[in-house]
């Protein structure tokens, strides 16, 4: 259980003594959104008949910075332990690797909390927001933090350098969180679009959490809860089984 | 005597190269062990097999009788390893990378050992700099403090000294010695043969994955290793043609190299009887340089 411990507080102080890079510029990033996409849009559209477009984004942009996050320090985390060769640090102790899998994806989730809640607090001086149900909030962000932690755990292993790691970033993480409705409503796209969408299981941690601001989303929050969750399943069972073998960490 | 280290029939196989090729190795409790053998010859897979960072393709190892499979949690607690390369995590002081590997032993409150190990290396007046602000003799000392923070029975240290200075291998070699002499086994690899020599009781060669000798200092150096002659002749005969053919000149004395203490005699014999004016007779000690040399020579394949 200690050996548990210090392995997340030593996730977490890691990203916390390097607060400008992994807390303040996530959060500036999606304040410029804020500003560029409400500004050009709020005049215009209209979403779920009556809310504000940038009372809509706002949500959308805080889900978006959990999960960027989340993947963000896991992956960048591990990669880093291992270009540096540290990694032998954690793999020599007693440490299992069920521990291994809990402290940083936790890490991971408090990381996407942190930023997303910085993001909140931030835009909340430009537009005062609903909070219809806390719970289904709190429920998606730490499941969304979890499967995107837990992504980036196997990323972080998976890939033997950066330019690998940012590969998986640019061409997996960000189409998926962009193209998952942070920025309109899926209603609003051609039939098509709406169902590819209905695919991508970032549109329903975004749409879930959203409903926890406005009591209105896309699809059912029961829907989008089992979504995500079942994701976390699918990944949590994946990486810990890549974690039991060992692979690419213990050869 | 009880078994710190039990390794069995260990084999690791990276694509064509065979990094280890059947060990079989036992180090006991208490033990000043030396592992050598040149680059590649598998002494880092074999620690890193020790430590479970790397999964052999066969056999069994056990740390004071515990599986490093089966039995990690109990097998790692009881090894601290120094490993080769001067990894650190940028990120901490001295005091937090010291405190954290701690805690990944299950040990919250260490302060005191890590103070007692700090002043032992040395690190104190460096305990609350950052980790990238070191030198890589410093770093190295860390290395060192990391591996001990969970006091481990068993230390193994790969090639704690390549590129270290004088001041750092003295301190550390007192160090290590006097945990040596508290009960802990040690296990060490090094290029300096020298100090192989001086420190450990008992030493393994290893030649391409596979064990070619396994002795006691002692026994090694007596086995295998020749003994040089030197000596210069005055005026008088010459050196007889048996003995000239096998001899080298230098600096206007000869030298000869012998397997057996007991060839010395019959060569002085030989010399007497020749009438040869011998002088400034001398007998050079063995050396383990030596006896590398030749292990390695003879494993070498036809
Ligand atoms: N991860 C690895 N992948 C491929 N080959 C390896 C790996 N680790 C070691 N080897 C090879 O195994 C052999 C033994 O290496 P090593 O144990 O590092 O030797 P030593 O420590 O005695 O210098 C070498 O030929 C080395 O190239
Ligand atoms: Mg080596």
């Amino acid at each position: 259980m200690i050996g548990f411990r210090t392995l997340l507080y030593k996730e977490v102080l890691r990203f916390w003594k390097v607060g400008t890079q992994t807390v303040a510029a996530p959060v500036l990033t999606a304040l410029l959104y804020l500003l560029i996409f409400s500004h050009v849009l709020e005049a215009h559209v209209r979403v779920y008949g009556s809310v504000a477009y940038t009372a809509f984004l706002i949500p959308g942009l805080v889900m978006m910075s959990v999960l960027q996050n989340a993947f963000a320090n896991s992956s960048s985390s591990l990669i880093q332990s291992k270009v540096t060769g540290n990694i032998i640090f954690v793999l020599l102790p007693p440490i299992s690797y069920r521990e291994f899998f809990a402290a940083y994806v936790i890490a991971a989730i408090v990381r996407g909390l942190v930023v997303g809640g910085g993001v909140l607090a931030a835009t909340l001086w430009f537009t005062p927001l609903d909070f219809a149900y806390p719970l289904w909030i709190l429920v998606f962000a730490l499941i969304g933090g979890g499967v995107l932690g837990s992504l980036g755990v196997v990323a972080g292993i998976w890939a033997d350098k950066f330019d690998q790691l940012a590969a998986f970033q640019n061409f997996l993480i960000m189409p998926l969180t962009f193209l998952s409705g942070v920025f309109y409503s899926v209603h609003s796209l051609p039939t098509f679009w709406q169902r590819v969408s209905h695919y991508n299981p970032v549109f329903y941690m975004i749409d879930g959490f959203r409903y926890g601001f406005f009591g209105v989303s896309d699809v059912s929050p029961w829907r989008s809860l089992a979504v995500a969750a079942a994701c976390f399943a699918v990944l949590a069972t994946l990486t810990l089984l890549l974690l039991k073998r060992g692979y690419k960490l213990r050869s | 005597m009880a078994t710190a280290i039990s390794v069995r029939q260990v084999a690791k196989r990276y694509g064509a190269v065979e990094a280890l090729a059947g060990v079989d190795l036992a180090v006991d409790q208490g033990e000043f062990f030396g592992l050598l053998g040149p680059n590649g010859a598998g002494k880092t897979t074999l620690i890193s097999a020790l430590a479970g960072l790397v999964r052999p393709d066969r056999g069994r190892i056990e740390v004071m009788g515990c599986d490093v499979i089966d039995d990690y949690r109990n097998a790692r607690r009881q090894l601290g390893v120094v490993p080769q390369e001067l990894v650190f995590d940028p990120f901490f002081t001295v005091r937090e990378t010291l405190t954290i590997q701690s805690g990944y032993f299950g040990i919250a409150n260490n302060a005191g050992w890590i103070d007692e190990i700090l002043a032992n290396l040395d690190l104190t007046s460096r305990a609350d700099t950052n980790m990238r602000a070191l030198s890589g003799g410093m770093k190295r000392r860390v290395l060192v403090a990391q591996a001990l923070v969970h006091r481990p029975p068993v230390i193994v240290l790969d090639e704690p000294t390549a590129g270290v200075d004088v001041e750092l291998r003295r301190t550390l070699w007192q160090f290590i010695r006097r945990l040596n002499r508290d009960g802990h086994t040690i296990i060490l690899t090094t290029h300096y043969l020298e100090e192989a020599e001086d420190l450990c009781s008992r030493i393994a060669m290893l030649r391409a994955g596979r064990v070619v000798a396994l002795d006691s200092t002692a026994n090694l150096l007596r086995r295998f290793s020749s003994r040089v002659l030197k000596f210069r002749l005055g005026p008088g005969p010459g050196l007889p043609e048996a003995l000239a053919r096998r001899a080298t000149p230098a600096e206007g004395a000869w030298t000869l190299l012998f397997e057996h203490q007991a060839e010395i005699e019959q060569v002085l014999a030989q010399l007497r009887l020749a009438g040869c004016a011998v002088e400034d007779v001398e007998v050079g000690k063995p050396e383990l340089e030596e006896v590398f040399i030749r292990v390695m020579k003879d494993a070498a394949p036809p």
